[in-house]
Order: structure tokens, then C-alpha cells, then sequence
């Protein structure tokens, strides 16, 4: 007899419910999606503006996007939807005692090829998610959600690719 | 009534409030599926560990239906519900760099921040890259411009796309996740591998 194969997690439709629920109450209260990749951004914004200011009068992107977004970025909607998500990710970790520092990889390579590969990895989608206008979660599926075709055609092409590209990095992971 | 701050119910404060509270949820949700761990992530593609899809597309649908049904009750104008505009060219270009990133790195930013905050120091290095990432766009920007902007379609949803009712796409698209899952379901007996 093999015993029934216990997880630590929440069932991944239950969580499923629970995050579309949370998406809901962002569209009826604030009439927006989800997002992560705009905070970052924000942040940058921010930085690059006060330690270099004369760079960003000059350059094409900060002009534009002062335009569209007035007032100060860090004082914005994402900020501190993801400020929410460290204090939520913490208390739900807390919770179920998975609080710890570490290099998470498969014991097939080192924690320091993990680490070059999650920058490799951070860098290309930084600089996706600018071009897409948007990552997984703001894109894909706050997009998705709305039935925006841009929304479903970010999120074929995220997954898409990915796994077209996994048979190259399985010893990363398995 | 909805959605409450175009209508001016709440102010833009609140508003900022409410985000960290939805953010909250947000975080919570991610960690407690699992979300925070990147081999667990990068199971999806390999099928082991079909978490994301059965997450990621619960969702999805959860919140369409959420919204039809709000629609319908008068509850939610969906004319002031932002739609994700649609430029073709860059959708699909910033949607396979994402995904190259995605099995490279192993999170998307969204779930970084969720297991940073549990500790995880790969996710910490992969938001540095995030950086970087977006100071390379935002560097380059005359670069890429032209790309950036190509196509652009305006706000299409996919019903309209199609030329078929909301809930029609809505109906179909719950089907589709429907057989989604039992594949996921079937690929994680077919490459069992013990939960990271």
C-alpha cells in the first residue's frame, strides 16, 4: 500500500478561486488588474530620476512616460499592491514555517549557476515585460480576465516559448 | 456602482489602501499554492507539477465569470474596467522573452516578490535582473520604439475578435480550461517527481 501523497500546499484550484476572487475585487473596486512588473519599474523610474536628472530630461523614454504618468511613481496603485504581496507572501510562508534564506535549486548545480542563471533570467524579463507591456500577472492574466486578445496573446507567447525552450534548461531544474 | 474609484465612491487614497490590501491577498494566494518555489514553477514544463496551469487558468476564469455575472447585476460598468491594449507585434516579442525568462530564471516578477518575502535568495538575485532588464529597455528605448509600438489594434477583446457574445467566449474558454486540466492532471501521473 502506498500512502496518499500529502502536499504542503493549498489545492492548486482552491488557490486558483482564491486569486481570481482577489482579481475581481481589484476590477470592481479599483476598475484595473493585477500586476508586479510596473512596481518595478516605478522604482526605477524614481531612482534614475533623482540621482540623474538632467539624463532624464534628455532622454525619449522618461519624456514619455512622465507624460502618461503624472505625479510621483512610487505613489502609485502596483507599488503598493506589491508592498501588500511581501507582507502577504510573508504571512502565509509564516504561517506554514517555510520562512527561510536559501538558494533554492536542483542539487544537479551549484547555488552559484543558480544565482547567475535567475539574473540571466530577471534580465530578459525585465526587459520583456516592457515591451510587452506587462508580465504574467498584468498582462497575461489581468488581460486574460478582461478578454483582452493583447492579454492572450502574451500569455501563448510566455508559456509558449517557455516550454519550447525547457529541453535546453532541464538540468536547472530536474 | 462598480468599479468603485471611477466612480468616485472611494477616494484616490483609499484606493492606494485598498491596493495593499489586495496585494496582501495576492501575496498570501501565490506562497500558500506554492508559487514562491521556482523548481515547483518550472515543473509546469516539464510536467511534473502542473500547479501553474491549474492556478493560473482557475483564475483567470474565476475573475471572467466574477465579472460577467457583476456585469449583469449591474454591479460593474465594464466599459471603465481597463482592458489591456493590444499592440500585435510587441504582445508577441515581449510575450517569448518573458517565457525564455521565465525557464531561465525560474519566476515571473510577480512570484519573485512572493518568495522573496519568504527568504528565497534566488529571487532576490532574479528582481536584480529585473532591474537591469528594464534600465536596458528604458536605456535603448529609441532602439526599440518602433517595435514597441507596431500594430497597435486599440483595446479588441477576444469575443469582439471573434464576432461571438461575451459569454459564448467565456463558455468556450472554461471548456478549454476544463480539458487543460485533465491533461495536467494526466502528465503529473505520467512524470511523477517527488513536491519541491
Amino acid at each position: 500500500m502506498s500512502e496518499v501523497k500529502k502536499t504542503k500546499y493549498l489545492n492548486p484550484y482552491v488557490g486558483g478561486v482564491l486569486l481570481g476572487l482577489v482579481l475581481l475585487a481589484a476590477n470592481f473596486v479599483s476598475g484595473r488588474g493585477l500586476g508586479a512588473s510596473g512596481a518595478v519599474k516605478s522604482a526605477v523610474v524614481t531612482t534614475v530620476s533623482s540621482v540623474m536628472p538632467s539624463h532624464v530630461e534628455n532622454s525619449a523614454f522618461y519624456t514619455e512616460y512622465k507624460e502618461s504618468h503624472p505625479g510621483n511613481p512610487m505613489k502609485s496603485w502596483l507599488v503598493f499592491e506589491m508592498i501588500g504581496v511581501l507582507i502577504g507572501g510573508f504571512l502565509s510562508g509564516a504561517f506554514a514555517k517555510r520562512l527561510k534564506f536559501k538558494v533554492e535549486h536542483s542539487p544537479k548545480i551549484t547555488s552559484k549557476r543558480r544565482i547567475m542563471f535567475a539574473v540571466l533570467g530577471g534580465i530578459l524579463f525585465g526587459f520583456g515585460s516592457q515591451l510587452g507591456r506587462g508580465c504574467t500577472s498584468g498582462s497575461a492574466l489581468s488581460g486574460m480576465a478582461v478578454l483582452s486578445v493583447g492579454g492572450f496573446l502574451t500569455m501563448a507567447f510566455i508559456f509558449g516559448t517557455a516550454f519550447a525552450l525547457a529541453y535546453f534548461f532541464r538540468k536547472n531544474w530536474i | 456602482m462598480g468599479p468603485l474609484i471611477v466612480n468616485e465612491i472611494i477616494s484616490p487614497n483609499t484606493n492606494l489602501l485598498i491596493a495593499m490590501l489586495i496585494g496582501i491577498g495576492f501575496g498570501f494566494v501565490l506562497e500558500s499554492s506554492g508559487f514562491s518555489s521556482s523548481r515547483k514553477l518550472a515543473g509546469m514544463f516539464y510536467g511534473y507539477d502542473t500547479t501553474v496551469l491549474k492556478v493560473f487558468f482557475t483564475a483567470a476564469i474565476t475573475a471572467m465569470i466574477g465579472m460577467l455575472f457583476f456585469s449583469l447585476f449591474g454591479w460593474i460598468d465594464l466599459s471603465y474596467v481597463y482592458v489591456n491594449p493590444t499592440y500585435l507585434t510587441s504582445a508577441m516579442v515581449g510575450g517569448a522573452v518573458m517565457g525564455a525568462g521565465f525557464i531561465i530564471g525560474g519566476f515571473c516578477p510577480g512570484t519573485a516578490f512572493c518568495a522573496l518575502s519568504i527568504g528565497k535568495l534566488d529571487a532576490l538575485a532574479f528582481i536584480g535582473g529585473l532591474v537591469l532588464g528594464i534600465i536596458f529597455f528604458t536605456e535603448g528605448y529609441p532602439m526599440w520604439e518602433d517595435l514597441y509600438k507596431a500594430n497597435f489594434m486599440g483595446t479588441p477583446t477576444m469575443n469582439e475578435l471573434l464576432d461571438i457574445p461575451r459569454g459564448i467566449f467565456a463558455l468556450g474558454l472554461i471548456l478549454a480550461a476544463f480539458a487543460m486540466f485533465w491533461v495536467g492532471e494526466w502528465a503529473e501521473k505520467k512524470f511523477p517527481r517527488e513536491e519541491y
